[in-house]
């Protein structure tokens, strides 16, 4: 969705009024422009290309035919592969990562917008303090924090439990961050006013009036949140112990050292990877179209 | 820091311990082996963490027959990958599991940060020591009178893995020395291969060869630890290799990639010095080789010889603050040396069993179809048999190998050589053990 964006700013700064009057793009810039693209979208997409080619390939084949072209087609034999081993853990895997992604991004969306909503549109003391502790937040890397937050979770004997994954997975300075700064924007003060004159509580205001006019910023947090919980890699490593808790994340990082002692498990490595991303672009083909109609909206402002 | 301070207690305590069992020539108890170690009553539930792809196998047969002891498998990433870490976290935390899986090289480690129990004094250890092959007792025991710290799980005996067939058609003898293999490698490099692969990120394998020299790389005495990686035979080893490397009679290909696979799968490479372990490797990276390879004794530096090194192999420790140490001890037993439990280890994760008996078991008993039949074990359990006991490993090999790995990295690219690496690798270890606060003789 930013690749039109960026066509039309293009587009605009290196248009030059053309004989008959019309817009022309300079010939110069356009070819660099897509020069650029294209060693980008080659740049990106290459690993990708060489996962699903690698993903589809026997063990044999895996080492000793072309990395990025096909040769016997084993993808489904692969799949069946990954899906069985050790009882299915795999699918298991995937399962808590949608858990932990899922629940987790939806809460601490939840949470972040209720945080914002409320600096936003309440006066009250130490609103500001508040808010710049909050952003001091933003810049705390999750990985500083997994240690400490292993030595709370001991004390409390929480670790190797799915909260120890789940509750620091809430937390999102940055989907406060937004939200304050979009409710401010895109909910009056006015409406939140009707809405009081006609007797709705606050919660109910919030829910029913505030939360529609926010979201797009709350499908941006959502989708920050569920990658960056589907990505999240030191902190079960660090909680868990107990296989049947971990993230796939997780799991596939186990099994790859592992490849010492059992050398053909990297192919379901490899296999299990591919299968791995498939729920982010799901998640991102789904909701990318609110996203983009969030910011057409703001546009039009 | 906690972590910081506990690494310092804890090295002055294994240093003085240490200390007192070079100057004690007596029988007397060294401080530390507290004296008892007595059952728990009533049922226990221990927890073991291992990386072993599939040790709830063996751990099932154990449940099996002991209701009163359970023992719940904990897992995770390999030592060094983070479950190490993770224990260093969990003994800071008060949390940490009865049983830990942890390779020898990591054992001082985790001996001089005070990690690890001592069960000298539970039932049937100390006599425990005469079923393992000889040197991994003293890895598991510093050399301190009275005390063992974890009992030897698996080890990596190397040998030499070479394509028979490629061998006979060449009409190359099959070198017995490393003389005969530099020779050998310049009439394969004549008909266009190559003998071997230096690899530049395996410091444990070149660690394993230096350790066929009877080369040592640390020890400890009552002032501290000594630090000695280029030390004669390491410099022999060194400069061999590094003549093979200047000379292009070696690839540098990086180890454990696709390229490297490919190279044997190809027959570009005829032979490699590895561990029992490496069997499954070339079998699963090289399968169109099937039935060529065949497996003989590591060259010899001296003609006649029979030396052997060792790449890889774990213990099974009973950590720090185990509440049940007497039951953990007994599992950890029975788990390395049960010819059932060795068996399922075998089976799942292709371990080589640290025990005599070990290797005697069926499974090593027949031929392998991938070695042209050959009862390639044979080879290396006597290879088992030839390692030399007195190899001690330092308490931060990860950062040595890190280190050195750096540097070997440089060197096959001609940046610098293999000599010098090391050399680097002996100043940063140093001031890596001072940084810890463990005491270092210079």
């Amino acid at each position: 969705m930013t690749v039109p964006t960026d066509t039309r700013a293009l587009r605009t700064q290196g248009a030059r009024p053309s004989r008959d009057g019309g817009i022309r793009e300079s010939v110069v810039s356009r070819t660099v422009a897509m020069a650029v693209m294209v060693v980008a979208t080659l740049y990106f997409l290459t690993p990708l290309w060489w996962l699903l080619v690698a993903s589809t390939k026997t063990r044999s084949d895996f080492t000793s035919t072309n990395p990025l072209w096909f040769a016997d087609f084993a993808f489904f034999d692969n799949i069946a592969a990954v899906v069985t081993y050790r009882d299915g853990v795999f699918l298991r895997w995937l399962g808590n990562s949608a858990l932990y992604a899922g629940v987790g991004a939806l809460l601490a969306t939840v949470i972040a917008a209720m945080a914002g909503y409320a600096i936003a549109k309440y006066a009250f003391r130490g609103r500001e303090t508040l808010f710049n502790v909050i952003l001091g937040g933003v810049l705390v890397p999750a990985t500083a924090l997994a240690l400490p937050l292993f030595l709370l979770f001991s004390q409390a004997g929480a670790t190797n439990t799915i909260w120890a994954v789940l509750l620091p997975s809430l937390v999102s300075p940055f989907g406060v961050y937004l939200s304050r700064i979009y409710a401010s924007a895109s909910v009056p003060d006015e409406i939140i006013e009707a809405a009081r004159i006609d007797g709705a509580g606050e919660v109910r205001t919030f829910f029913t009036v505030a939360t529609r006019l926010m979201a797009p910023a709350l499908v941006t947090i959502f989708l920050f949140q569920f990658v960056a919980i589907w990505n999240n890699f030191f902190l079960p490593l660090i909680m868990l112990r107990d296989e049947n808790l971990f993230p796939v994340t997780l799991g596939l990082y186990v099994w790859n050292t592992q490849v010492s002692q059992i050398p053909d498990i990297r192919a379901l490595v490899v296999v299990g990877s591919l299968l791995s991303i498939i729920p982010l672009i799901v998640t991102f083909l789904a909701l990318q179209r609110f996203w983009q109609s969030g910011l057409a909206n703001g546009g039009l402002k | 820091m906690a972590i910081t301070r506990v690494a310092r207690a804890g090295a002055i305590a294994a240093i003085s311990a240490l200390a007192l069992t070079a100057c004690s020539t007596g029988g007397t108890d060294a401080p530390g082996a507290s004296g008892d170690c007595a059952p728990s009553d009533g049922p226990v539930t221990l927890t073991f963490t291992s990386w072993l792809p599939g040790v709830e196998e063996a751990v099932a047969i154990w449940n099996e027959e002991n209701p009163d002891v359970q023992v719940e498998v904990q897992t995770g990433p390999n030592g060094n990958g983070g479950t190490y870490q993770n224990f260093f976290n969990q003994l800071a935390a008060g949390n940490a599991p009865d049983l830990g899986q942890i390779e020898f090289d990591a054992m001082p480690n985790f001996r001089v940060q005070d990690g690890l129990e001592n069960i000298a004094a539970c039932e049937g250890i100390l006599e425990a020591e005469d079923q393992f092959v000889s040197w991994t007792w003293s890895q598991v025991t510093f050399g301190e009178e009275n005390a063992v710290y974890a009992i030897p799980q698996d080890t990596g005996p190397m040998a030499m893995f070479f394509r028979a067939d490629l061998f006979e058609e060449a009409g190359i003898a099959i070198p017995t020395t490393w003389d005969e293999y530099r020779e050998a490698a310049v009439q394969i490099r004549e008909q266009g291969g190559y003998i071997n692969n230096f690899s530049q990120s395996d410091i444990n394998a070149f660690a394993g060869l230096v350790w066929q020299a009877g080369g040592d790389w640390f020890s400890t005495d009552e002032e501290g630890w000594t630090v000695d990686l280029t030390g004669a035979e390491t410099t022999q080893v060194a400069e061999y290799w590094q003549g093979m490397i200047d000379d292009d009679l070696v690839a540098v290909y990086p180890p454990w990639t696709d390229e490297w696979n490919a190279a044997y799968n190809s027959s570009e490479l005829w032979t490699w010095v590895s561990a029992v372990w490496g069997a499954n490797t070339i079998a699963s990276g090289a399968p169109d080789t099937a039935g060529n390879w065949a497996v003989a004794p590591m060259p010899q530096w001296e003609a006649g010889g029979s030396a052997a090194g060792n790449w890889g192999g774990s213990t099974t420790a009973v950590l720090k603050g185990s509440e049940h140490p007497y039951e953990a001890a007994q599992f950890a037993l029975w788990l390395n040396t049960d010819a059932d439990a060795l068996t399922a280890m075998n089976r799942t994760a292709n371990i080589y069993p640290a025990t005599i008996e070990g290797a005697n078991l069926p499974v090593f008993a027949e031929g392998v179809e991938f070695y042209g039949g050959q009862n390639i074990y044979e080879v290396f359990a006597e290879a088992g048999n030839n390692v030399n006991p007195d190899f001690t490993w330092g308490p931060t090999m990860t950062q040595v190998y890190n280190d050195v790995a750096d540097g070997f990295s440089g060197a096959v690219s001609g940046n610098g050589t293999l000599l010098d690496a090391l050399t680097a690798g002996q100043a940063s270890t140093i001031e890596a053990l001072k940084a810890a606060s463990i005491p270092v003789k210079e």
